[in-house]
């Protein structure tokens, strides 16, 4: 184990052949895919094609089936013990997700804690900050997404766009290595959308390595380093945003984009 | 009670013709102001009025009642309301109250737990304990647990058919008090387990996913997360739940145990002529306790309500204020037209 030494140091992301299945319904079906260290990938895909279960595969939300997902050389959720993986304990696995950013599409902010609370709960909780340390590094964040004057009042009384943004400060209070994005534009009023992507912009150019799931193409081709289509629990086809956006190789690819664009 | 606003609304717009010309009046005086700019008139509602002065005249009846009735002999109710032996009582009510109120909590809090919990062993036991205690009469559990130290006189704590590593010397450990307050404790942590239970799934799954994905410790995910938000849901269904405790305590008085009811009942029956103002004692004694709890339930659920809504309730204070300046604000308003 390397567990620690990671923060603040933008991660390497694999995953090796993951298959998921509820029942008999398959959701991914072998999904290998690597995120280079500061990187932006963004995965683009109809609904149903599996890009949010994989991102939640990435962070140990949801155990594969099979296949497995490591971030800089470790593995997430399981051990290896001779040829085979075993499941690691959930105090372990919950040490690992504190090293991967979340940010969900309805916010999921915590009612009862004000702003600043939301921000500084984690790294307290995980030992990382004392509790003078995590309220400064949440202020300081909270400036950083553009809501200073906001630290005092309650998630319910802030507009979705300003709670998304809240909820990139309290993934950034980790300091993660990486951060999965699951469409966080989806649950917003489209003028409200903006706000939101430029915090994300923000962040793609400071060097984090980010996963994002969204449905805004325009918004990919600007940022992304590389574009990941996927569809029916695979992947289709990857590349630079030029090329898979613009000159796609698979015709499940051009189909999608025909419809969307 | 029927009502037709359109008369009255009718009935309203015609008779003053004189104060409120129609705009298309011609002899309408010059200095009127439009019609656009005019107070609206609040609808007149006659069959409100005629229910609430019925209501008034059976609560007016059902107080002189009350009062005047020599059958309550309210002279007998004064002299035993604070007596000693009275206040005995309810002091036994309010400990009886106390400690099985924590403990039942507790001890619902435990159950839900393994309610809910990832174990079939737990959970069955959890199940299996619920539906016993619910399915028991509270007064058959009193009267098992009162009758337990003769079928038991020692109990001990150690393997089964192995050797024991505690004794107690039952006849001594289980004063009626103690009786008492297990058999409450019992049957209140069963409602209290689906209180709790019932609170801690009305949490949003989402929650649930946060902070598990910030990697929050389980314990904290549970104590900071979770339960401060199940306890908007829980805490009316618990308060209702300790109003019935409250009142369930005086069914002690079967294991030889003198509460409040029990203290009404011996003085009843030493005194039979006063039985019905002791009765009243009891009545209002009852009645203050279920106030008390209610106004602190009040005060918790606003605390608990922080950032679930917008803008928290006023307290009455408030909103005793907000009426009297509400009031002032009318009546100089009417004073000015």
């Amino acid at each position: 184990m390397t567990a620690g030494t990671l923060d603040d140091t933008a991660a390497t992301v694999e995953v090796h052949d993951v298959h998921k299945w509820y029942g008999a319904h398959r959701v991914l079906n072998g999904v290998d895919l690597t995120v280079r260290p500061g990187e932006v990938t963004v995965i683009l895909g109809p609904s149903g094609s599996g890009k949010s279960t994989l991102l939640r595969v990435i962070n140990h939300l949801e155990k594969p089936e099979i296949g497995h997902v490591s971030l800089n050389g470790e593995l997430i959720g399981v051990r290896r013990h001779g040829d085979r993986l075993k499941e690691l304990s959930e105090r372990v696995i919950l040490t690992q997700r504190s090293r991967i950013g979340f940010v969900f599409q309805n916010f999921n902010l915590f009612p009862h804690l004000t702003v600043l609370d939301n921000v500084a709960a984690a790294p307290v909780a995980t030992g990382k900050l004392g509790k003078a340390q995590a309220l400064e590094l949440a202020r300081e964040l909270l400036g950083r997404v553009g809501l200073a004057d906001k630290v005092a009042a309650y998630p319910r009384q802030l507009s979705g766009g300003q709670q998304q943004r809240v909820a990139i400060a309290r993934a950034l209070a980790l300091r993660p290595g990486v951060i999965l994005f699951d469409e966080p534009t989806s649950a917003l009023d489209p003028e409200l959308v903006g706000e939101v992507l430029a915090v994300i912009k923000d962040l793609a150019g400071s060097g984090t390595t980010l996963v994002i799931v969204t449905h805004e193409i325009g918004f990919a081709r600007e940022i992304a380093d590389r574009v990941v289509f996927m569809d029916d629990g695979r992947i289709v086809e990857q590349g630079p945003p030029a090329e898979v956006l613009d000159h796609p190789k698979q015709e499940r690819t051009k189909d999608f984009l025909s419809k969307v664009l | 009670m029927s009502e037709s606003p359109g008369v009255a609304v009718s009935a309203e717009q015609a008779p003053p013709a004189e104060a409120i010309p129609r705009p298309d009046d011609p002899a309408a005086p010059a200095d009127q102001k439009p019609l656009a700019a005019q107070r609206v008139l609040p609808i007149r509602r006659p069959g409100r009025w005629i229910a609430t002065a019925v209501v008034l005249v059976v609560v007016a009846q059902i107080i002189h009642g009350l009062a005047t009735n020599p059958f309550y002999q309210w002279d007998r109710f004064g002299y035993w309301f604070l007596r000693p032996t009275i206040l005995d009582g309810l002091l036994i009510t309010l400990e009886v109250t106390l400690y099985s109120a924590v403990l039942g909590l507790v001890g619902g809090i435990l159950l839900a737990l393994a309610r809910l919990s990832r174990s079939p062993v737990l959970r069955a036991v959890s199940w299996v304990y619920i539906w016993l205690f619910r399915s028991v009469p509270l007064i058959v559990v009193l009267l098992f647990l009162y009758n337990f130290s003769a079928l038991y006189a020692t109990l001990s704590l150690g393997i089964p058919f192995g050797p024991a590593f505690f004794t107690f010397d039952e006849s001594r450990l289980a004063t009626d008090m103690v009786v008492a307050v297990i058999g409450l404790s019992l049957n209140e942590a069963a409602y209290a387990a689906e209180v709790v239970r019932g609170g801690i799934l009305s949490v949003d799954q989402g929650q649930h996913e946060a902070a598990s994905a910030l990697g929050l410790p389980k314990r904290y995910q549970f104590a900071k997360i979770v339960f401060p938000q199940a306890l908007r849901s829980i805490t009316p269904n618990y308060v209702n739940q300790l109003i019935g405790l409250i009142k369930g305590t005086s069914l002690v008085f079967y294991v030889s145990l003198l509460d409040l009811f029990g203290s009404v009942q011996s003085m009843g029956s030493t005194y039979p002529g006063d039985i019905v103002p002791l009765l009243l004692v009891a009545t209002v004694w009852y009645l203050i306790l279920t106030s008390v709890v209610s106004v602190v339930q009040f005060y918790v659920e606003r605390y608990y309500a922080r950032g679930a809504t917008r803008t928290l309730p006023p307290t009455p204070l408030q909103k005793l204020r907000a009426g009297v300046t509400d009031l002032r604000a009318r009546i100089r308003k009417e004073a000015a037209v």
